[in-house]
């Protein structure tokens, strides 16, 4: 067990090496013209170089990148070309918008699936078909369609909550819960369609099986049944499902907060990417690898305990 | 898109998978919604194709006349955007934008799949881990954020972003295409080919590529969708070049969504349209190639419904006990519904009884219903299954009228079940004692529960009750699992204990003590047991009594001796017959050596 | 004059197991022979290798030590199928009806496919497919089905002809009848040995079930954990075995009468009480 979750562990951290380095190097490697780009066309040659300079960007790139991960490891992201504010800083201010939303999203998914696949399996039905629409729907109809959709229906014909702006959640708990309950509900109907129907179709599959006939003819209570047995073996599959919706909501959050105006992460990238602000671009692919990492680290480790051949 | 309808193959020399092709194009045929999302879909496509001759004016024109014209101007059919652009115009050339996002995504995608996951799958070993790490981890970017975060090396074209989203979703395909080959590879029919002399090439390509097109098609519809989307979500977001797209006439609508909400409609028309279709046309593609339609699907549904209905009403009216033995069935029926609502009886009129103390063994080969016999009397048929009888009791108690949780009171200290196949009728996920104590935790506390678990194990002859209580199934052998199997069926003292085929997956030395122990506790517990077993060495070691069936029929009743010596019925005597005598050896010699040397 | 097939010391490890710590060795030194036309019965139990050495043989497993010679042609180390000259001589038909043939074909792909990958020509290949179906007893119009419309004799049948179209010299027969119910594998059996006079083909038969290894062998060899524990004429084998092994294995399995099979299991229990060996669950 601690073999497989130390080899977990070194593949997660090879895969924020690889994907920081390899941005750094498309990004700093492939333009030449930061300097430029940040004064403008006005600029005088001169100005450009001694810019360059300051930036440090007339070093060799490798000695650019070094320093770049020691002071990484350091906690320290740089600051933006543009705004010289630290990019750690910056990111921290927007992280909890960002969090917050993606949070309560995989709460609902979570909630959601697990009882939508349970009853779907167990009962079949009505339940299962509503079950299949979501998918079906979920899959023709984009998330920004969802999303502006329901932003027309509940912000602008129904006034039940806000259309835009976010609360934090210190200010107000209440506020807080209002302004983030659609975005996140929105980026749960994915998440749920796929999720939902992963656990319906593993527990359709786990119950076909033999151990379950074998249970039952001893008499074991069919909610025992569904509840500890077919879902326990169920929950493995469902899993690596979940991680993978995690990444889908996580990116989907970006065009949340473009259509309900959050303060979020996202909004901060596409800025820099439309400015080439590379310090702020390099941070911000930081973090969100660091946080799927982590996010499919936790899934692994809980797929090894769910299974006694790994846990054993 | 046609190049997505048909899947690439080198099928020119094979004449089979085409006639298997041509079953699944009949059925997708055959369902409206596949040819309406293929005729959509071709609609589009020629629509974009004939941009140039039906539209009067350039997607990027922009005229200030017509900002936020009303739909139906002239020359504005669609009306025009806030910037007085023609939307009609710039509907159709979002529709080949999407469209040619789709194709580099979804292409790159397959090709990068299909061949790293052929190779990966069939070759196996090392390649097989260096391509399952590299691919794992490409699974765990965000993509979405990468695309953005490299459009400044991408320069905003929306082609080079489709490259690479199209290598970032490669993993899904490369693990579908892996793991089919994998499942493949261990085939014997491989392995057959291997013999017979065939390429690798021509393995890979006959028998299983033959295997996974079909999901690689329907993958690559899914994919597609996710292209489009997200090309669609990128312009929306206002990032990369300034190209029409379903995603930026969106954006634009969005900031109009409150004086013109009808901007917002011919976008996310067209869009869902084209996703859609994709969808659907993959739904109708994985109902094609499993046999199935939705409407036979809801037909068989509705006629399982009207069976059930049936059944209710006829079977527990006619359950009258009159028995003297223990387990009495008389004329039971087992039957399941068809696709087309029909009954399809698999059972018929089969009687048997079991006296207390008395082993009856249920003889017959595969296909004869004796399974279905047995578990009829056990209620562990799925619930489709509609089963009547005249008479189906033990101890004088109706088994057919009785409730689920009657039923489930019932099983344990009335019937008991061994399983045929040791490994599988265990949960992998808990031990071996926990899942044993669990059915005992209805009558007893779990410190006695464990105790009695304990003791059976040892009864049953497992050498270190302890430890295999703590074991989880995978830890213990097959012939150590059929003994905890057999523990955990006579834990609740049952009166009549139903064994299906319980040696028939052991070796015959595991065989033979497994009978002596199943011998040993029929006696001592006073069981009755019917045995269900289609090999006539384990009837002649345990039986008084056999039923022989066939075609779902009981043909033969009659004491074990009179059985062997004296069967009544043909069937029973051909069976008889069949028996490989041990008495008889192969006496002819090998073919003589002059044969040989003609050669 | 040389058998047909030689085997000498056989060692077989399968790959694997992790760094530094090996898999155990599934052969441990098998030696057998076969000569042209005969039947050579491989009786053992599950684990105790006798499939491994029928894949060693058709090339499917690799060898770790020994030799296997077929016409004095040292195969050992030859892939399967292609690359062995003669040894496609050399064919098979596996024990389970239902995943040995490819749902890819029909029954005619399945039949000349062998053929053509020879260089055959197509079109002759496909008429060699009516008389192989024939020689197997199945009709003609079998050949444009597929092979999941037919039960599990008849697939049988099917692997049989597929093992015949190369008219090979030795069939390995890796339990052929094990999957099949007691009147269909009476009769699969019978055809198995009227194709060997018919045909002068040797087999490698491969069986759990010592029934079956009486009808049809003209010797057997008796295999325990990776190794032959006793091998000779059908007759001596089957009715005076002398290793203990051999004996247990013949009084394990249970006889078709009640109470013959009473004698049994009393000289079985009697043989147990006095050796008390180690079994084999």
């Amino acid at each position: 067990m601690i073999l497989f979750l130390l080899r977990r562990l070194v593949s997660g951290i090879i895969v924020i090496v690889v994907v920081t380095s390899l941005v750094f190097f498309l990004t700093y490697g492939t333009s030449i013209q930061i300097a430029r780009n940040i004064l403008g066309p006005s600029a005088s040659d001169e100005q450009v170089a001694i810019l360059n300079e300051n930036l440090g960007l007339d070093r060799p790139l490798f000695e650019q990148y070094f320093d770049w991960i020691t002071s990484a490891v350091h906690g320290d992201l740089g600051v933006s070309y543009f705004t010289s504010e630290p990019v750690a800083a910056a990111l921290s201010n927007r992280l909890p918008v960002t969090f917050s939303m993606v949070i309560v999203a995989v709460l609902i998914t979570l909630i959601a699936s697990l009882a939508l696949g349970i009853t779907a399996a167990a009962r079949g039905g009505v339940v299962d078909r509503v079950l299949q629409s979501i998918g079906t729907i979920s899959y023709v109809f984009p998330v920004i369609i969802i999303a502006i959709g329901l932003v027309y229906l509940f912000a602008i014909v129904l006034r039940w909550v806000p259309s835009i702006g976010f609360v934090p959640i210190t200010r107000s708990p209440g506020h807080w819960l209002a302004s983030i309950i659609l975005p996140s509900v929105t980026l749960a109907v994915g998440g749920i369609a796929g999720l939902a129907a992963q656990i319906r179709g593993s527990l359709v599959d786990e119950l076909g099986l033999d151990y379950i006939r074998t249970l039952r003819s001893r008499g074991v209570s069919e909610r025992a049944i569904l509840g500890k047995h077919a879902l326990r073996n169920a929950a493995g599959p469902a899993l690596t499902v979940f991680s993978l919706q995690f990444i889908g909501i996580f990116g989907a959050s970006l065009f949340i907060e473009r259509i309900f105006a959050l303060p979020g992460y996202g909004a901060y990238a596409m800025n820099a990417t439309v400015q080439g602000d590379f310090p702020v671009l390099l941070g911000v692919t930081l973090v969100s690898v660091v946080l799927v990492v982590t996010v499919n680290l936790i899934v692994d480790v809980a797929q090894g305990w769910l299974n006694p051949k790994v846990r054993t | 898109m046609s190049q997505q309808l048909a899947p690439p193959g080198p099928d020119r020399t094979a004449a089979a998978p085409a006639k298997r092709k041509r079953r699944v194009t009949r059925a997708l045929l055959r369902n409206p919604m596949a040819v309406g999302s293929v005729v959509t879909l071709a609609a589009m496509t020629l629509l974009c194709l004939l941009a140039p001759v039906i539209t009067s004016h350039d997607p990027m024109y922009s005229s200030v006349e017509h900002v936020n014209a009303p739909t139906g101007t002239e020359g504005w059919w669609l009306g025009g955007d806030a910037q007085g652009r023609d939307m009609w115009s710039r509907l159709l050339a979002s529709i080949g934008v999407s469209l040619t996002a789709a194709l580099i995504g979804t292409g790159v995608s397959i090709v990068i799949g299909v061949v790293f996951g052929l190779i990966a799958g069939y070759v196996g070993r090392a390649i097989d881990s260096i391509a399952s790490w590299v691919f794992n981890l490409v699974l765990a970017l965000p993509t979405l954020l990468i695309l953005i975060v490299l459009l400044p090396v991408t320069r905003g074209s929306y082609q080079l972003t489709m490259l690479l989203l199209g290598v970032m979703l490669s993993p899904g395909v490369y693990r579908l295409v892996r793991n089919m080959v994998i499942g493949v590879r261990r085939e014997l029919y491989i392995d057959a080919a291997k013999v017979a002399g065939l390429s690798t090439w021509r393995i890979l390509t006959r028998h299983v590529f033959f295997v996974v097109r079909g999901p690689i098609v329907i993958q690559a519809a899914f994919i597609a969708t996710i292209c489009i989307n997200v090309q669609a979500g990128l312009a929306f977001l206002g990032v990369g070049a300034n190209t029409p797209s379903f995603g930026s006439m969106i954006s634009q609508a969005f900031t109009n969504l409150y004086g013109h909400p009808v901007q917002l409609l011919w976008p996310t028309l067209g869009l869902v349209a084209l996703t859609g279709s994709l969808i659907l046309f993959a739904n109708a593609y994985r109902d094609a190639l499993a046999g199935t339609t939705t409407a036979a699907r809801r037909r068989s549904r509705r006629a399982i419904a009207d069976v059930t209905r049936h059944a209710d009403e006829a079977a527990p009216a006619a359950e009258k006990p009159t028995g003297k033995a223990l387990l009495t069935v008389q004329d039971l029926s087992i039957a399941y519904p068809r696709p087309d609502g029909s009954l399809n009886e698999v059972v018929h009129k089969v009687s048997l009884t079991v006296d207390s103390g008395e082993v009856v063994g249920l003889v017959g080969e595969s296909g004869s219903g004796k399974t279905q016999t047995a578990f009829a009397i056990l209620g562990l048929l799925p619930h489709e299954a509609v089963v009547t009888a005249k008479e189906a009791s033990l101890d004088g108690r109706p088994l057919l009228a009785m409730t689920p949780a009657e039923l489930r009171k019932l099983r344990g200290p009335g019937v008991a079940y061994i399983p045929q196949e040791p490994m599988s009728n265990l949960d992998p996920s808990f031990t071996v004692g926990s899942q044993l104590v669990e059915a005992l935790r209805r009558t007893m506390p779990r410190v006695q529960a464990r105790q009695r678990v304990l003791e059976l194990l040892a009864r049953v002859g497992i050498p270190d009750p302890e430890r295999t209580f703590d074991s989880y199934p995978h830890q213990i052998s097959g012939g150590m699992a059929q003994r905890v199997l057999i523990a955990g069926a006579v834990a609740t003292h049952p009166k009549v204990l139903i064994a299906d085929e319980p040696t028939t997956a052991l070796d015959v030395t595991v065989q033979a003590e497994i009978l002596d122990l199943l011998r040993e506790l029929q006696r001592e517990l006073k069981m009755a047991v019917l045995l269900v077993t289609h090999n006539f060495g384990v009837v002649a070691d345990l039986c008084d009594r056999v039923v022989v069936m066939r075609d779902g029929r009981d043909v033969e009743t009659g004491e074990v001796r009179q059985i062997f010596s004296r069967p009544a019925h043909e069937y029973t005597k051909s069976l008889i017959d069949s028996i490989l005598d041990e008495e008889t050896l192969r006496t002819d010699a090998p073919v003589s050596k002059a044969k040989e040397g003609a050669r | 004059m040389n058998p047909l097939l030689q085997i000498d010391d056989l060692r077989l490890r399968y790959p694997g197991g992790g760094f530094r710590r090996r898999l155990p060795e599934v052969l441990k030194g098998v030696s057998l022979h076969i000569e042209a036309g005969e039947t050579l019965g491989l009786v053992g139990e599950s684990g105790s290798g006798k499939t491994t050495v029928g894949r060693a043989v058709l090339g499917l497993a690799q060898a770790t030590g020994g030799t296997i010679t077929f016409e004095g042609q040292d195969i050992t180390h030859l892939p399967a199928g292609r690359n062995r000259g003669d040894a496609r001589e050399i064919q098979v038909v596996f024990q389970d009806p239902y995943t040995s043939l490819t749902p890819a074909l029909q029954v005619r792909g399945i039949l000349s496919e062998p053929l053509i990958a020879q260089g055959i020509a197509r079109s002759d290949a496909e008429r060699r497919v009516s008389s192989l179906l024939d020689r197997v007893g199945l009709p003609k119009d079998s050949a444009d089905r597929f092979a999941r419309e037919f039960s599990g004799g008849q697939r049988q049948r099917i692997a049989i002809a597929r093992a015949l179209a190369l008219e090979p010299r030795l069939i390995v027969c890796d339990e052929p009848v094990s999957a099949l119910d007691l009147t269909t594998q009476a009769r699969v059996l019978d055809l198995l040995i009227e194709l060997q006079r018919n045909t002068g083909v040797a087999y490698l038969f491969i069986t759990h079930d010592l029934a079956v290894v009486r009808h049809i062998s003209h010797r057997v060899a008796v295999m325990y954990q990776g190794e032959i524990v006793e091998t000779g004429p059908a007759a001596t084998v089957t009715r005076h075995p002398q290793n203990d092994y051999t004996k247990r294995l013949l009084l394990a399995a249970p006889t078709a009468d009640p109470d013959a099979q009473a004698e049994r299991r009393a000289a079985r229990q009697a043989l147990r009480g006095r050796a008390e060996v180690p079994t084999a669950s």
